[in-house]
């Protein structure tokens, strides 16, 4: 009974409630027994607990009450996106149609025209496929001798255009390397830390040396999130800069700084950047202090010492969306926030080394 | 700092929970904000629900008199509505690594670590609440969250007279105390 006494007391006190004398006494109390003070502050803290979880609940009713009553008037729109779909079927149906129709008719002409043109080819069709096998085993061997080499210990590391670097742009399994690395080969594997997938050539522009590779293997787990950006903007002279790539099979580390704007012969789809890189480098990001991607590492001039290029990474913006203008379907998404920002060096590259590969082609 | 003294007067009208400054935030938002959760896979009730917890970050914040915003209102409940809808995607796993952005947004966690701190105790004192029984809760409600007085209270829930009123009033709150701090504790 007499803790209610108590918390009467401490209500009536709290609210201003006690006569001058009473508040006296009760201060009085309150310094000679810590557990009185203590029973007061807990209690103002709950009584304000308990007028914030009013407000709040009234508050909640309230929005409530305005969304539907602006609902009603017509202030806000609640869009059903599956609305608009349905629409869009009719708008387009006759359309549609007549397009299909169309595509009916061209493809039928076209198996005609096929059924009426090939028998008189046949020969010489067989012809071009044995030559193809030919090529196709003689590429094998050449595999199979790389294979061997190394199985002897006088592997030398693979000469551009057979291993390369690719790195992650979205965690779907899209992988930029350079064009030059993924030219002319008939397979592309691309290794981890631990596993190996098959991946396919999605895009390869000869220009800008950049090539977009999928991983079409059934084994690979998608990224939730990559930690790198995408960097949209130029980038400037003397800013610092680093890469992750595989000139052995060995994940290896390097940096330098950006050293010009423009490419081989003032090309100004890419940098020119100071760095050491060997074959098996290309393909590899060029990141910046933040952690961004601003370019793809390309290739070195032989003639003069120390001359990296690197393309832009603009170009694989700019491939991405033709892309998407030529095949809708395409739907690669970039991530344009960094999370590397205000990290260290060492930790930004244990972030990132898990969505570096080795791309390998034969 | 914000100088458009619009704004602050609304976010003044937001902290007394007044309608007509809700409805003005609301009007000149909720289309916007709805476009954005659709764009990215979202339904109209999530819509809903992140808009009308965004309201509530930014009531609490207005609460504590803080009526200066680094950026316009607009802009807040963007960051926040998205900086929520991250965390949703991500809880239910359905984060595809990008999220279609096209404004610009300003860091808001602390804020909403805060307000996530503050739901969490709302839960506490709801589930107290709704533990100790009639009369007790509508008691109880009726004197803290409704603020009536006791002669009415005592008057409604057929008491004798205001004395009685307050004694059982007495009892309820100690009981509610005891649980809520009992969950309280448990939490830390």
């Amino acid at each position: 009974m007499e803790e209610l006494q108590l918390l009467e007391a401490v209500e009536r006190y709290l609210s201003g409630e006690m006569t001058p004398e009473e508040v006296t006494n009760f201060e009085q109390l309150r310094k000679n027994d810590p557990s009185v003070d203590q029973m007061v502050v807990q209690h103002t803290m709950f009584l304000h607990q308990l007028t914030s979880f009013g407000e709040n609940k009234s508050l909640k009713h309230n929005i409530q009450n305005i969304h539907q009553q602006l609902l009603q008037d017509g202030d806000i729109q609640e869009v059903q996106p599956k609305a608009k779909v349905v629409s869009f079927l009719k708008k387009y149906r006759k359309v549609l149609a007549a397009a299909a129709s169309i595509a009916g008719i061209i493809a039928l002409s076209i198996s005609g025209l096929v059924a009426y043109l090939t028998p008189k080819r046949t020969v010489n069709e067989i012809e071009q496929l044995k030559r193809e096998l030919y090529s196709v085993k003689v590429s094998q061997k050449q595999t199979q001798n790389e294979i061997n080499s190394f199985k002897n210990g006088s592997f030398k590391p693979p000469a551009t255009g057979f291993g390369g670097t690719g790195f992650l742009i979205d965690g779907r399994g899209y992988i930029v390397t350079s064009a030059h690395v993924v030219a002319k080969s008939d397979s592309v594997y691309v290794l981890s830390k631990d596993n190996y997938y098959k991946a396919a050539i999605v895009i390869a522009d000869e220009n800008t040396d950049i090539a977009i590779l999928k991983i079409i293997d059934g084994r690979f787990q998608p990224y939730k999130n990559l930690p790198y950006s995408i960097h949209k903007g130029s980038s400037d002279l003397g800013e610092s800069i680093f890469t992750l790539g595989f000139p052995r099979t060995e994940m290896v580390y390097n940096q330098g700084y950006l050293s010009a704007k423009t490419g081989y012969k003032g090309d100004s789809s890419a940098y020119q950047i100071a760095i050491s890189a060997n074959p098996g480098n290309s393909g590899g990001p060029i990141f910046n202090e933040a952690g961004e991607v601003i370019g793809v590492l390309s290739g070195k001039q032989t003639t003069a010492e120390g001359v990296v290029f690197s393309s832009k990474a603009k170009n694989i913006i700019k491939i991405l969306e033709e892309a998407k203008k030529a095949d809708s379907t395409n739907n690669i998404k970039l991530n344009y926030a960094s999370s590397l920002k205000n990290m260290d060096r060492k930790q930004q590259v244990k972030k990132i080394e898990d969505c570096i590969f080795n791309v390998l082609s034969y | 700092m914000i100088t458009d003294s619009n704004e602050k007067l609304l976010l003044e009208g937001l902290a007394k929970d007044d309608k007509t400054a809700i409805e003005t935030i609301y009007k000149q938002n909720y289309n916007t904000i709805q476009a954005f959760i659709l764009n990215n896979n979202g339904s109209v009730d999530d819509a809903r629900d992140l808009f009308q917890e965004a309201i509530i970050v930014l009531y609490e914040k207005a609460k504590r008199g803080d009526f200066e915003l680094s950026c316009q209102i607009k802009t807040y409940l963007y960051s926040v509505t998205r900086r929520l809808w991250l965390k949703r995607l991500q809880s239910q796993q359905r984060f595809s690594g990008e999220i279609n952005h096209l404004a610009e947004v300003v860091p808001v966690e602390d804020e909403l670590d805060r307000h996530n701190q503050k739901a969490q105790e709302f839960e506490m004192m709801e589930k107290a609440l709704s533990s100790i029984g009639e009369p007790c809760k509508s008691l109880l409600e009726a004197y803290y969250l409704q603020k009536r007085n006791m002669e009415e209270i005592a008057g409604n829930f057929g008491y004798t007279n205001a004395n009685n009123a307050k004694n059982q009033k007495y009892k309820c709150l100690m009981r509610l105390k005891k649980i809520f701090f009992a969950q309280y504790k448990n939490e830390d």
